[in-house]
């Protein structure tokens, strides 16, 4: 385990807004090719943590690296090596399907050769090659989350954020969804991702779980179950998560 | 002696008034060549919850907003404590509370101004109906002077429903409550909810989350704009006439691909550390286990299990569109 490459590290990382310390001291490593479950209530500092590790905001104190880079310094050449993807942000939806990957591969500099094969792989691999001329806007949502994941891994990144990717997606595409998490992480793409479906937690290799901007557990959830004697991952939120104090979001 | 006399009336009134709090015959809505809603029909009755349960897309916005009289369907009728959506629809805005799933309230007006003010169109104050409400506000009063805009998500929830509520109306409509909110959260909505049921008032919610099917007194479950069955939580468990079986090893992702290629799996599905399987035929269980061991796999659990809503909300899609 100790050998293993990290791909994300953290060291008493802070973000502070005012007196209020939204993400306090946080310490973790993320292994190559892990599938890493990044838990917590609305407002125990998830998603201020998430901007640090993609180097959208800056850390009041404390270290980070993320895919070799240090998030202070070098934040260009993290977003050039990561990828991301949120249940909010979607693609164009006013562009069609092959327009987005077009788009997107340009944004990362891809050569136009490698737009092409990959653009033809992608439209295969999700069954929607008789889709590549349909706009966006009118494919269902399932389908729109599977493009934008393949989209958000287009460009070979070392790490791909998920923020809560399946919200409000179908239980069949949900888990068609992990499936493709599933051949991601074949490819030694390593996937950090939140959700707030519990079932979900347990296909993460490991899982930490925020309360109040700290990190309360860190294990696979076979450990957290059995360390904190409890049925299966949503016991194990529930009972960390009631601990908190912050009533945020 | 009171309450007693309380009950004794209650069962008067209700004895005289119908027992329908709503309902839809044949509702169907397209945008251009969208069809959101496919000639949806049930009855909910006075008091219950009424759960809508389906994926984003599934049509459950468009039937709120009809219901609660914001837009016209293109065909069937829908009654609401017997008043017709289209042509009360006056009345109708007087008796019902909508929260909808996209936080609506004035951002820039402080949470007591945004109270106050739906109260107002009401033709009520705050206090008449304060008593509804107490539990709710009282966890947002403490910042009754900020900006709605400046709330975070789980107090907007709580004043969104406030204000929903301080009509005190029959029928409370909620579209995706708790749809991004976490699970301890949602706990804590749905404990609300069950205590607003004791008050009399019905509930029809809509959620993307199957384990809250089991909350309400009857769902519906909704798919590209038709209604998959209409039940009891328990009642829709009890269709499900396959055999289901838990299966666990110590290598999963591996199991996924392994359960794919054996030839009597009808289904599979992972839900949390399992996978729930269906088989074609009759299961030779000496014989699907033999064949996970072949295929390297030890720690073998196999278990028969009893569906839950999400079992069968997957059962019911796949026979629509297989």
């Amino acid at each position: 385990m100790t050998d293993r490459e990290i791909v994300i590290h953290t060291s008493e990382l802070t973000k502070q807004f005012d007196k209020f310390v939204a993400v306090d001291h946080i310490s973790f490593d993320v292994y190559k090719g892990e599938i890493f479950g990044f838990l917590g209530a609305n407002g125990a500092g998830k998603t201020t943590a998430m901007r640090m590790l993609t180097a959208l905001s800056t850390p009041t104190s404390g270290q980070g690296t993320v895919a070799g880079y240090d998030i202070k310094r070098q934040p260009e050449q993290i977003k050039r090596n990561i990828g991301y993807m949120s249940q909010k942000f979607s693609l164009y939806e006013d562009l069609k399907v092959w327009e987005n990957m077009r788009l997107f591969g340009g944004i990362y500099g891809m050569s136009e050769s490698k737009i092409k094969t990959e653009t033809e792989n992608i439209l295969h691999r999700l069954n929607i090659y008789d889709e590549r001329n349909t706009v966006v806007g009118e494919l269902p949502l399932g389908w729109k989350q599977k493009l934008s994941f393949s989209i958000s891994i287009f460009h070979r990144p070392k790490i791909v954020f998920l923020d809560e990717p399946t919200g409000g997606v179908d239980p069949v595409t949900r888990r068609q969804f992990w499936e493709l998490i599933y051949k991601a992480v074949e490819e030694d793409i390593t996937v950090f991702v939140t959700t707030h479906y519990m079932d979900e937690a347990e296909y993460c290799d490991r899982v930490s779980i925020m309360v109040d901007g700290k990190i309360k557990a860190l294990d696979t959830p076979a450990n957290l179950r059995s360390e904190f004697n409890c049925e299966n991952m949503d016991e194990v939120f529930q009972k960390l998560a009631r601990s908190a104090k912050r009533k945020g979001d | 002696m009171t309450d007693i006399l309380n009950v004794v009336c209650m069962e008067m009134s209700n004895s005289t008034k119908s027992n329908i709090a709503l309902t839809i015959d044949g509702l169907s809505k397209s945008y251009g060549e969208v069809k959101a809603i496919r000639s949806l029909s049930f009855t909910a009755e006075k008091g219950e919850i009424f759960g809508i349960i389906g994926p984003d897309g599934a049509g459950k916005t468009t039937l709120f907003r009809i219901l609660t009289t914001l837009i016209l369907a293109d065909k069937g009728s829908a009654t609401i404590e017997g008043m017709d959506i289209v042509k009360d629809y006056k009345q109708i805005r007087q008796h019902i509370g909508y929260m909808p799933g996209k936080f609506s309230l004035y951002q820039d007006m402080t949470v007591e101004e945004n109270l106050k003010f739906f109260a107002t169109l009401f033709g009520n104050t705050i206090e008449d109906n304060y008593d509804l409400i107490k539990d709710i506000y009282q966890q947002i009063e403490p910042f009754k002077k900020r900006r709605a805009g400046k709330l975070s998500g789980g107090m907007k929830q709580k004043l969104a429903l406030s204000c929903a509520l301080i009509h005190r109306p029959n029928v409370l409509f909620l579209d995706e409550p708790t749809t991004g909110v976490d699970p301890v959260s949602r706990k804590e909505f749905w404990d609300i909810l069950l205590r607003l049921k004791k008050e009399g008032i019905t509930i029809i919610v809509s959620t993307p989350y199957m384990d809250e099917a089991s909350l309400c007194d009857r769902i519906a479950l909704i798919q590209d704009g038709s209604f998959l069955d209409i039940d009891t939580p328990k009642g829709i468990i009890a269709k499900f006439k396959q055999e289901l079986f838990s299966v666990r090893t110590d290598n999963m992702h591996k199991l996924l691909k392994d359960l794919k290629c054996y030839e009597d799996i009808s289904t599979s599905y992972s839900f949390g550390k399992d996978y729930h399987v269906t088989f074609i035929n009759n299961v030779d269980e000496k014989r699907f286990i033999n064949y996970l061991y072949q295929r390297g796999h030890s720690d073998i659990y196999f278990k028969k299990i009893s569906p839950n809503v999400e079992d069968c909300f997957m059962l019911l899609s796949r026979k629509i569109q297989p």
